[in-house]
This record gives C-alpha cells, sequence and structure tokens, in this order.
C-alpha cells in the first residue's frame, strides 16, 4: 500500500510544475497590456507606462519573471494582489472555506440522492422509474445553471418567499470568523437564529451547484450497477437464494462503486468551475467570483496564484480518490 | 466586547423589541467589491462608494445633484489674480473617526491636507492623480497657517477647484497614516479607513458585505439620516432586483434594461431615473481626406438614425446627443440643433462635396461601457444607415487595450466608436480632454484640431468666472457643431430602483451613489 501512495504521489512533482507553468503563461496569453487595461479611456502616459511596468515586473525577460514566480510558490509565497497590495495566499484563504462548504454540501446532496436514484434505476431497468429518473438527469445534466438559479430565486426567493434571495447569512447577523465555515461559526457565535440563517441561504446555491454533479452521479452508477448486475456472481449470489437486497446493496453496490467514485471525483473540478457562475449569481463570497474579478482586472498575480491552488486541490483530490480505490478493490493495489 | 458584537447585539435587542425608535439601517445591494478603501488608488466607482462617497470628504464638493462645486472640507477658497495660486481655509473643528487601533488627538488642519497629496506625488499607484495631471500641474503646497493650505500652480488652471472635489483628492488623517507606518502596518490605511465622513467605516468581509455606522461627529447639521449603512454586494442585477423586491435591501443601481416596465408597475418600488454625466460618439479622423471636408462629416452624421440607435441598443434608455457634452453639466448649450436624420438630403451632400463610392470603416469596441453598451450591434446600424447613401462599410474591432491605443494614431484608417464618463463635471473635462489640440494623437480620436475651438477652451481654464468660462464653452459647442468632427450618438439614461420607503436618495449626476441625506419612513 505505501509503494502505491509513493508511486501515486510521484506522478504528483511532474504535474505541480506543470500546472505551475500553465498558470502562469495562461494569463500572459490573453490579449491586452494589463496597464493600457487598466488606464481604459483615460490612457496613460508613457513615461507612467515604464513606471509602473518596472513596478509590476514586467520590464524583466519573461523566463525571469516565471523563475522568481516559481522559487516563490515554492516558499509557499504566491506573490501580493496588484489591485488590494494583499498577498494572494491570505486572500484565498480568506475566501476559500466559503467555497468549500458551498462545494461540499453540494457534493453530499449529489451523492446522496445520485447514488440511491441509480441503483433504483437500474434494478428497476426498462420500467417506468427508470425511465423517469433518467430523463429527469438528462434535463438535469443540460441544465444551464445560470437560469436554473434564477428559476428558483424567482420561484422560492421571489414568489413563495421561502428562502433568502443570496448571500451568506442574514445581515443582522455580524461576527467574527473563526473556522470560515458559516455553519460552523454561526453556532459558535452563540446569536440566537444565526445557525438558521445560515442554512437557509444554503439552500438554493447547493442545490443548483449539486444539479449537474447529481445528474452525472445517477446516470454512471445505473450503468455500473447495470454492468455488474449481468456478472455471474451475482446470478450464483441469486441462485445462493440471497436476498435482493443483499445482492444488490452489497456484490453488486460494492463493485459498481469504482467508476463511482471516479465520477465523484472528478466532478470536484465541475464543482469549482460550476461555482465560479453560482457564487456570482447567489453573491456567494468564494474564489470563484473573486478569479473572475481578477480576469477582468488582469491582476496577474491572482489569476496565476488562484488557478495553482484550484489545480493542485483538484490533484489532491484525485490523489485520495486513486488511494480510495486502493481500498475498495485490493487488484488495483498490487499492480 | 468588541464594538462589532455590541452593534450586534444591540440590532438583534432592538430588532427583538421592535423599538418604536429602532435604529435605521439602510441596505445598498451594491454591484460589486470595492478594490481597496483608499480612493486615491484606485478608479472604479464601487471602490469610490466605498470609500470617498462614505468615509471621506474632500475640500471641494459637489452640490448634491449637480455637476457644481460647493466648499467642503475648506469653508472658502480664494484664486490669485493671476490665477496660479489657490489657497482654501479650513473649516474648524472637523474630527476624524477613530477605531480600535486608533484614536485621533486633534482635529482636521493643513497637516492633513498637505500629506494627502504629497503622498500621490512619491511612489506608488496613484492612478487619478496622475491622469488628472496633478504632478505637472501642482508646483508645491504651502502651509500658510494651521488652517490655511495654499496651492501654488504651474499655469492657471479653473478646472483645479472641481478636481479637489474629486474621489482622489478624499482628505485622509496624518496623524493615522504615522501612528500605521510607526506600527509597521501602512496597509492599513487601505483596509481600515479613517476619514471625516459622514459614515464610519466598521467592517468589510471580502465580496460579502461593509458595513458603516453613523459619524455621531459628523461636521454637517443632521447628517447622515440613518444610524446604519450596509453594502450587500451582489454582482448580478437580476438577483439585485430580487433583493430589493423581498426587502433585503433598499436601493439598487444598474437594473437590468428587461426589468424596467416591472420596476416601474411596483408599488414597493420607486424608479429615479437621470441622464448619465458620459457620450458616446463616432469620431471621424478629420485629418484624412475625404473625412477632412466638414460638409462629408456632417452627411454622414446626417445619415445616421439616432432613434433607431436608441431604441435598439439602449432599450429606449438613453438621450440622443446633440453636444459633446452631456446635458447635466452646466454651459450645455441647448440652443443648439442637432443635424436632421436626412439621408436623401446627406446623399445630396455628399455629392456637392464631389464624393462618390466612398468605403471606410468603422471601428466597434469589443466592451460593454454605459455610454455603448453594444458597440458591435451600433456599427452595424451605422453600417446600414451609411449603405442607404451609398457609403460602403467594414466593420473593424481589435482586443480592448489594442483598440485604445491603436485608435490614437493619426493616420489611423477609419471612424471610431468610443465615448467618455466625466470625472469632475467640468466642461473642460470632456472638451479639452477629448477634443484640444493637446490631445491629437492621443484622446482626441478625431485628431481635430480647430484653432477657433481651441483657443476658447483654453482661455476658459484661465477664466475663475464661472458664467464667463460657460460662455466660452457654449460658444464651443457651436463650432463643433459646425464642424462635426464626431457624430454625437448617445447619453445613457441612469436608473435607480429604490423601495419606496426610501426617503432624500438623489441621483449623483457624477455616478457615485451618496447615501447621507438617506432616510426610512417608518
Amino acid at each position: 500500500m505505501l509503494k502505491f501512495f509513493l508511486s501515486r504521489l510521484a506522478t504528483f512533482v511532474p504535474t505541480f510544475i506543470g500546472v505551475t507553468l500553465i498558470s502562469f503563461a495562461f494569463i500572459r496569453v490573453l490579449p491586452g497590456d494589463p496597464i493600457v487595461v487598466m488606464a481604459g479611456e483615460r490612457g496613460v502616459s508613457a513615461e507612467r507606462y515604464e513606471e509602473l511596468r518596472s513596478q509590476y515586473g514586467f520590464d524583466q525577460p519573461l523566463w525571469v519573471q516565471f523563475w522568481e514566480y516559481f522559487t516563490g510558490v515554492l516558499q509557499g509565497d504566491l506573490g501580493e494582489s496588484f489591485i488590494t497590495n494583499r498577498p494572494v495566499w491570505d486572500e484565498f484563504f480568506s475566501l476559500f472555506p466559503a467555497t468549500m462548504e458551498l462545494s461540499i454540501v453540494a457534493i453530499i446532496i449529489a451523492t446522496a440522492l445520485g447514488l440511491p436514484a441509480g441503483v433504483i434505476a437500474a434494478v428497476n431497468r426498462g420500467k417506468f422509474f427508470d425511465r423517469a429518473l433518467m430523463s429527469t438527469a438528462l434535463i438535469g445534466y443540460s441544465m444551464p445553471i445560470f437560469w436554473w438559479a434564477l428559476l428558483l430565486i424567482i420561484v422560492f426567493s421571489g414568489n413563495l418567499g421561502w428562502t433568502p434571495v443570496s448571500g451568506r447569512i442574514g445581515l443582522l447577523y455580524y461576527f467574527d470568523d473563526v473556522t470560515g465555515f458559516m455553519l460552523i461559526d454561526s453556532l459558535l457565535s452563540g446569536q440566537k437564529g444565526a445557525f438558521t440563517s445560515a442554512v437557509s441561504h444554503l439552500i438554493l446555491p447547493s442545490i443548483v451547484l449539486a444539479t449537474i454533479p447529481l445528474a452525472v452521479i445517477a446516470r454512471q452508477t445505473r450503468s455500473a450497477m447495470l454492468e455488474v448486475l449481468s456478472e455471474d456472481y451475482i446470478r450464483t449470489a441469486r441462485a445462493k437464494g440471497l436476498s435482493p437486497g443483499r445482492v444488490n446493496g452489497l456484490h453488486a453496490l460494492r463493485n459498481a462503486m469504482i467508476p463511482v467514485i471516479t465520477v465523484i471525483g472528478l466532478s470536484v473540478g465541475t464543482l469549482l468551475a460550476g461555482a465560479i457562475l453560482t457564487e456570482t449569481i447567489f453573491s456567494w463570497p468564494g474564489i470563484g467570483k473573486w478569479m473572475v474579478d481578477s480576469i477582468f482586472r488582469r491582476d496577474y498575480p491572482v489569476v496565476q496564484g488562484g488557478l495553482l491552488m484550484i489545480a493542485v486541490i483538484v490533484m489532491i483530490v484525485n490523489l485520495t480518490v486513486d488511494l480510495l480505490y486502493g481500498l475498495i478493490n485490493p487488484k488495483i493495489r498490487k499492480r | 466586547m468588541t464594538l462589532r458584537t455590541i452593534l450586534a447585539a444591540s440590532a438583534l435587542a432592538l430588532a427583538a423589541a421592535g423599538a418604536a425608535h429602532a435604529q435605521q439601517t439602510l441596505v445598498y445591494c451594491s454591484e460589486g467589491s470595492p478594490e481597496g478603501f483608499d480612493p486615491a488608488l484606485y478608479t472604479a466607482g464601487t471602490t469610490f462608494d466605498a470609500s470617498s462617497h462614505t468615509v471621506y470628504n474632500q475640500l471641494a464638493e459637489f452640490k448634491t445633484g449637480t455637476t457644481e462645486v460647493e466648499p467642503g472640507l475648506a469653508e472658502s477658497w480664494e484664486v490669485s489674480e493671476d490665477g496660479m495660486s489657490v489657497t482654501f481655509k479650513l473649516r474648524p473643528g472637523v474630527q476624524f473617526h477613530s477605531n480600535d487601533m486608533f484614536t485621533p488627538s486633534r482635529e482636521l488642519n493643513a497637516d492633513d491636507v498637505i500629506y494627502s497629496f504629497e503622498r500621490q506625488n512619491g511612489e506608488g499607484s496613484w492612478e487619478y492623480f496622475n491622469a488628472m495631471s496633478m504632478p505637472d500641474l501642482i508646483e508645491s503646497i504651502e502651509k500658510v497657517d494651521d488652517m490655511t493650505v495654499r496651492f501654488n500652480l504651474t499655469r492657471p488652471e479653473a478646472p483645479f477647484i472641481a478636481n479637489m472635489a474629486m474621489d482622489f483628492a478624499s482628505i485622509v488623517s496624518k496623524e493615522y497614516a504615522d501612528a500605521m507606518e510607526a506600527a509597521g502596518t501602512p496597509e492599513m490605511l487601505n483596509q481600515q479607513p479613517i476619514g471625516t465622513g459622514p459614515f464610519v467605516f466598521e467592517d468589510y468581509q471580502t465580496d460579502a458585505v461593509i458595513r458603516y455606522s453613523k459619524n455621531e461627529n459628523y461636521w454637517k447639521e443632521d447628517e447622515p439620516k440613518v444610524d446604519n449603512l450596509v453594502f450587500a454586494i451582489t454582482p448580478d442585477a437580476s438577483v439585485r432586483l430580487q433583493r430589493l423586491q423581498a426587502g433585503e435591501c433598499h436601493v439598487m443601481p444598474y437594473p437590468n434594461p428587461a426589468d424596467i416596465d416591472s420596476i416601474k408597475a411596483n408599488p414597493d418600488l420607486d424608479l429615479l431615473q437621470q441622464e448619465g454625466l458620459n457620450v458616446g460618439y463616432l469620431a471621424y479622423n478629420t485629418t484624412q481626406a475625404p473625412f477632412d471636408d466638414p460638409k462629408v462629416r456632417k452627411a454622414l452624421n446626417m445619415a445616421i438614425d439616432k432613434d433607431a440607435i436608441i431604441e435598439v441598443i439602449f432599450g429606449g434608455q438613453a438621450e440622443k446627443a446633440k453636444n459633446p457634452i452631456p446635458p447635466t453639466m452646466w454651459s450645455y448649450n441647448e440652443s443648439i440643433e442637432d443635424d436632421p436624420y436626412d439621408p436623401e438630403a446627406a446623399k445630396k451632400m455628399l455629392e456637392e462635396a464631389g464624393v462618390s463610392d466612398l468605403s471606410m470603416k468603422i471601428w466597434a469596441m469589443p466592451v460593454q461601457r454605459p455610454y455603448n453598451p453594444n458597440a458591435r450591434r451600433m456599427a452595424e446600424l451605422i453600417q446600414e444607415d451609411f449603405s442607404e447613401i451609398g457609403v460602403d462599410v467594414e466593420i473593424v474591432s481589435y482586443e480592448w487595450g489594442e483598440y485604445l491605443e491603436r485608435s490614437k494614431a493619426e493616420d489611423r484608417d477609419g471612424a471610431v466608436l468610443l465615448g467618455w464618463t466625466g470625472d469632475n463635471g467640468d466642461p473642460d473635462n470632456f472638451l479639452a480632454v477629448l477634443l484640444g489640440c493637446d490631445a491629437v494623437g492621443g484622446s482626441n480620436r478625431a485628431q481635430w484640431c480647430n484653432e477657433e475651438f481651441d483657443s476658447l477652451v483654453q482661455e476658459a481654464k484661465t477664466l475663475t468666472d464661472q458664467d464667463a468660462r460657460a460662455a466660452n464653452y457654449e460658444e464651443a459647442q457651436v463650432i463643433f457643431k459646425d464642424q462635426a468632427p464626431w457624430a454625437t450618438i448617445a447619453h445613457s439614461v441612469v436608473f435607480m430602483p429604490v423601495r419606496s420607503e426610501v426617503e432624500g436618495y438623489i441621483i449623483n449626476p457624477l455616478g457615485g451613489h451618496l447615501f447621507d441625506t438617506v432616510s426610512l419612513a417608518e
């Protein structure tokens, strides 16, 4: 198991270097001189332009700029935002808990509903229930997030008034960040009603963010289950007279889990991407909105640092998924 | 117990009790996050709303709802005979705010004013100070006595007073800056601002909420009206409207054009509106044939169906432009007649000018701006209009940075769609910046240098009497219309939906949002 872990970890290093390079290159490939874009219609004098170039280090050759960035990254220094002059690292960690909270709740919703839905559909293959579930999943998968979010807001917040429109917590509640997770902080604050307010603010955005992963997980579970259910050992188990619940739930599901876990792992990337839109609509102060603003402002350190951090998180999640395979399926461990 | 827990506790207690004299909290659903809280470092409106319009004051101020300048932290000022120096007499008894780290030991004085400007002369990204040419204009700043400051200028510059009312000219506390420098945390000036303004900064949760409380010691009597001010940052316009309807906020900027009718129909909401301090235009290159002939330019102007543009591009929410300055600005020349939309006459004028088979380029900006929400589509409409009079148009576009750079070139071919949003409400800020001879090869995209026009505008800079200046500008607008270096297209209309319990909100023609005079009906 240790050997397996180390071999997976070894692939981490070249990927990390690649990601650092890509995140550095990405924002620089975008057309548009950042200084000219920042100045807009007002323009900037040639003198001032040179001053700003040297202030931001753009007068250095690209490889020097990259080397400074890369050595900084190795020391845990992602640079400072051009705009706020605060360290990118600090900004990222002050905003990331909000994104993480939303993503975790979304993935829980997606898995808790998607997994059983897929199993039930597979067991009832071709029947009405299967068809209904799978068409719903297809609709969910093809739903434009922006439209879906607005629809939910208009119906549930606007017309019915059941949920707040946007934000993380009611404006009345006002306390210091402890963990950055609103559900936890609202409990710690001891303010009456704060937790309920945090939960009610989380409902719509997490449903919106869960929609696509939910559909993918349901469909993946169904097809994996169908494949496993046609295997010989399942027929044997049935022939031995095991109850359908035991056959489906224990023997089949465990083997069907491998592709499903892959999908759940991969959907972390999707979630972070989806978070950008979801956060913008629901005024959710996470990294998605922060990244979008920075791209428009050509805030190089934030864009490259933010991209790198997101990539590293996705890599860590995938590494964890790899390790989980090993736990579920001993065959993979030995390979 | 920190201040914020006290605030939260009292807010809760009051809410629970539903007390008769409940604290009034005004919630503003702002459209974006501030870049920081030091207005001198930035140029975005979201930053100014959160800092210079709430926390800070300037020496001079714009009279609410107008572009006229009135005293602010300076009680009065005097311009020397030759216009080369301006002396400001400071208002006595003005107090700075305090916070956890700082309590002021003295009132506002000349040191604060001098510091506020001199710091911008040094290193750092003081963009607006530089963009307004302050380093060239200010020769020196002198402390006459504790309450008197004199600015010595390198040339007479009448708009200087209006510049002193701009956001970058906000007055910060030198004492606070020194204290933070000594503590090794100079960045606090930008994160925990201390000013003299109507609202005291309490807290900013990045990208989510900004909180302010009333400045109990504010130097203007009876202001601000509300006890707490909250900015709930809400980037999506549809969501902002939903929040406004649900009562989660009281005021919101920039509604979607498509929502205007439903806002008007909603009895809980009021819709305020005003022309923006901007102009969208099409600038010919007046140095290139045949566009060097005013007759050709006029003919083309007469071929543009502006009504269609207002309808299609702005959804009806704009005013046709006839002058290069917006109608909310002083010296706007009402008496000028716009060129009529008359393709037949235009065709004839082109023939008379000896122009046939004309083909030209129109540049369309790649970005959305208040003065032009869809330049590509606007260019297509003009293309259609021009084809009616036999002019063939090719539409070109570049990435925004490239566009701004390339359109400056004196030998550029084609007409450029662009626009301008005013900085200080002074006509000079439009007429000299966009049409002056000095700006050729720069922000004068028409490359238009008319001596008569230019000398009127230059002279106006040296006059101290506003009526005399206005007369010059009015005449300059006549020359502009006659020479037609641009096709003036539109001034966008700014809409502000507010809840009906909101009282005293006045749209600021300069674009920012001010809440010192706003109150909530019980």
